[in-house]
């Protein structure tokens, strides 16, 4: 139901992934996962190896953070975000690239899983793997389900369904055996059979390589998606792939399937094979003004800046810089903020692609209806948002919105719709999360 | 024919009748027994049902009132005089409580402050703030989009296209408190109007360190701590790298304001300063690095 479909821009796509050079400092963020930030427990001062543990998770929902690099701590400070908002990061002024011994380095290929369903979760919390889909959930608590729900499956996200990016793609071309060993170690933590990947048909040669590959895996199987976005969304993708609708206020394993990204799914790989936590992430460098288009494998902590340049600089006509895509992505203000584990990619946009056209008003076209892939109202939304009515919007669902941006990439009148819906599904949560339960 | 026409009137005169007196039963009998003195004092009131008080509306405040009693109400629209009227009405006692005005806590306009990205998205607020830190280097500042403009329903505050900033109409202000409840970074603040409309405040709410502040807007309170040394009445607190002047010790000495090096501190309805004949040069273009004046 419902969808949109912007030009597909996969010009990057041929781009293997390359390292990218490490900086002279890293700022490490501590809150770069959705729930509670973590707290640092290295000390200015302190020599650090990669993947050296310098941050503890504060309770259930929140991750640890490992060092990206080897060196010593600068210092533990504010640094603003790509949105110019400040946060606590652990700052470390590099020294070599001394990693720590207990990670596995090799190129081998790792097949056996030795670890126990419990010890997978376990190593996954441990090595602070979180979803690399954009949300950054904290990976093993979403291996571990409320025991009112029973998880049948595990959907892994090749769908990549937004413009320019290619990160998940060109994982899936260069590492399709980790990202299958990836799935059968998903499979394991869920105790399921059942593992299907779901690519959208415009990355074919992604399809015909694991499908082949697949053979060689038990219960894995691809499922190629029709190209449409956001088909990728969790809720989207689980439909398309099991034909099984998530609950309105209900978690997605209500309907038995567990989703997680390729990236994801790459660095559980890296996590239960190799005993490495993550700290490296993939990122597409992008944009049709672009100097270059490349993918590359950056240590967390490197600023977007140092990336730019590494990359021919900022292009003259480059009117927006998007971190993520251009759907959903976010604009970056502060070009000094460092990646975080989620960072997807920077993406370059010209005057022309971005500026916003004049709004006009509503002629109730529904043109937006027709789009929203949760089958709610956008125009009538937007109204009531801009009138404040809060009982209503609650009882039209807008906290069912998945902010994927259908509506205003839709609209004829260019009604930011977008935008003032978000605003009024926060304060209706709010509200809601502020009842007294029953 | 004329037999229809008295037939139809006489039909629907007695059908009109016969239902007055069910409708006049029906509200006799399920007649909600009020305190006749809520309705007095909804009349006393001002009726904007702007929230102000608190309540839910004149009607509920009305109610309150006569309920409960005094010591949680105050209408701010009809201030004393309101207050004084209802006390008399009720046979009880009000305290009259200073007057008081909203009072924008922002100096950065176009001129001291400049944008540094462009912003095309929804033009509200509450948007800016809940996607980015502004348009401007200061992230604490005013964003000039008028979310307080449109949460006012007495017309008393707008925004001045020149500068970009609010400007607060104190004869139409009835310090509701709607602007500040809607403006998303906590500028506006209600303080006490003051003897003869005079009032001081710190006219800044940026805790960046002092030269951070400064490189953002030319305004800005630097945290230097001039104003709370020379204070007499303790009035002054710095906390952040940004100082705050307590409306009820204040007695608008002006010390503080002649002090401070920015130009922070706005005095509000006070005679000119005499100038001295030694002034220093006014600054030139904002983008300059303006000397601090004396």
């Amino acid at each position: 139901m419902g969808g949109v479909h912007p030009a597909d821009k996969k010009i990057s796509k041929d781009a293997a992934i390359e390292k990218l050079p490490i900086p002279k400092t890293v700022y490490i963020s501590m809150g770069q996962h959705l729930g509670a930030p973590a707290e640092p427990c290295v000390a200015p001062g302190d020599k650090v190896k990669v993947g050296q543990l310098i941050a503890n998770a504060t309770g259930f929902v929140s991750a640890p953070v490992h060092s990206s690099v080897s060196g010593t701590v600068k210092s533990i400070e504010m640094v603003k975000d790509l949105a110019g908002k400040p946060g606590k990061a652990v700052v470390i002024d590099v020294e070599g690239d001394e990693w720590v011994e207990t990670i596995d380095r090799s190129e081998t290929v790792v097949k056996e899983i030795t670890l126990d369903k419990k010890q997978i979760v376990e190593r996954i919390k441990e090595c602070g793997v979180v979803g690399l889909g954009g949300a950054t959930f904290p990976t093993n608590v979403k291996l571990s389900p409320p025991p009112t729900a029973t998880p049948t499956c595990v959907i892994i996200n090749g769908a990549e369904c937004e413009p320019y990016l290619t990160s998940d793609y060109r994982v899936m071309i260069e590492k399709p055996d980790q990202l299958l060993i990836g799935g059968t170690i998903l499979m394991k933590a869920l105790g399921v059979d059942k593992c299907y990947i779901g690519i959208e048909e415009n990355k074919p040669e992604a399809i015909k390589l694991l499908t082949e590959k697949a053979k060689e895996y038990p219960g894995v199987e691809v499922v190629k998606l029709k190209k449409k976005y956001p088909q990728g969304g969790e809720k989207q993708l689980i439909d398309a792939v099991i034909g099984k609708k998530v609950p309105s206020m209900g978690l997605p394993v209500d309907t038995g399937a567990v989703v997680q990204n390729v990236g994801t799914a790459f660095a559980v790989y890296e996590a239960v094979q190799k005993n490495k936590p993550l700290f490296e992430g993939i990122m597409t460098v992008t944009g049709d003004c672009s100097k270059q288009q490349r993918n590359f494998v950056h240590r967390v902590g490197t600023p977007l800046s140092f990336i730019m340049e590494y990359c021919g600089g900022v292009p003259e006509d480059a009117a927006k810089i998007i971190s993520g895509g251009p759907m959903m992505g976010k604009a970056i203000v502060n070009i000094d903020a460092p990646t975080l584990k989620g960072t997807s990619s920077i993406l370059y946009l010209t005057e022309a692609q971005t500026k916003r056209k004049p709004e006009s008003n509503c002629i109730r076209c529904g043109k937006c209806v027709g789009a929203c892939p949760m089958g709610l109202e956008p125009y009538l939304l937007n109204k009531l948002g801009r009138n404040n009515m809060f009982d209503e919007l609650e009882a039209h669902k807008v906290y069912d919105c998945i902010e994927c941006g259908c509506c205003s990439f839709s609209c004829p009148a260019y009604i930011p719709l977008l935008d003032t819906i978000r605003q009024s599904k926060a304060a209706v949560m709010k509200i809601m999360k502020s009842r007294p339960k029953k | 024919m004329t037999n229809t026409i008295i037939f139809t009137i006489a039909t629907l005169a007695v059908l009109g009748l016969l239902l007055a007196i069910v409708l006049y039963i029906v509200a006799q009998k399920f007649k909600v027994e009020e305190d006749p003195r809520i309705d007095i004092v909804e009349s006393i009131l001002p009726g904007a049902n702007c929230g102000g008080c608190g309540k839910a509306g004149c009607r509920a405040f009305a109610e309150a009132a006569v309920k409960e009693g005094l010591e949680t109400c105050f209408c701010p629209v009809g201030g004393n005089p309101t207050m004084q009227k209802i006390a008399e009405a009720l046979g009880l006692t009000v305290e009259a409580k200073d007057p008081q005005v909203a009072v924008v806590r922002c100096s950065g306009s176009c001129d001291k402050r400049k944008k540094t990205t462009l912003y095309d998205g929804l033009a509200t607020c509450a948007t800016i703030a809940s996607l980015y830190s502004g348009d401007t280097d200061c992230k604490f500042g005013c964003l000039g989009r008028g979310d307080c403009e449109a949460a006012c329903k007495f017309d008393a505050i707008k925004i001045n296209p020149e500068t970009g900033l609010p400007e607060v109409d104190e004869e139409k202000c009835t310090a509701c408190g709607a602007c500040a409840k809607a403006c998303p970074k906590g500028i506006i603040e209600l303080r006490n109007k003051g003897p003869k409309s005079r009032r001081l405040y710190v006219a800044c709410r940026n805790q960046d360190k002092g030269a951070v502040a400064r490189k953002a807007c030319l305004a800005a309170c630097i945290g230097c701590g001039k104003c709370q040394k020379v204070c007499a009445f303790d009035a002054i607190t710095v906390e952040n790298n940004l100082a705050y002047i307590d409306y009820t010790k204040c007695r608008m000495c002006r010390k503080c304001a002649a002090e401070c090096p920015t130009g922070a501190i706005h005095e509000v309805n006070f005679p000119p300063r005499p100038v001295k004949p030694a002034a220093p040069a006014q600054p030139a273009a904002p983008k300059q690095e303006v000397p601090l004046n004396k």
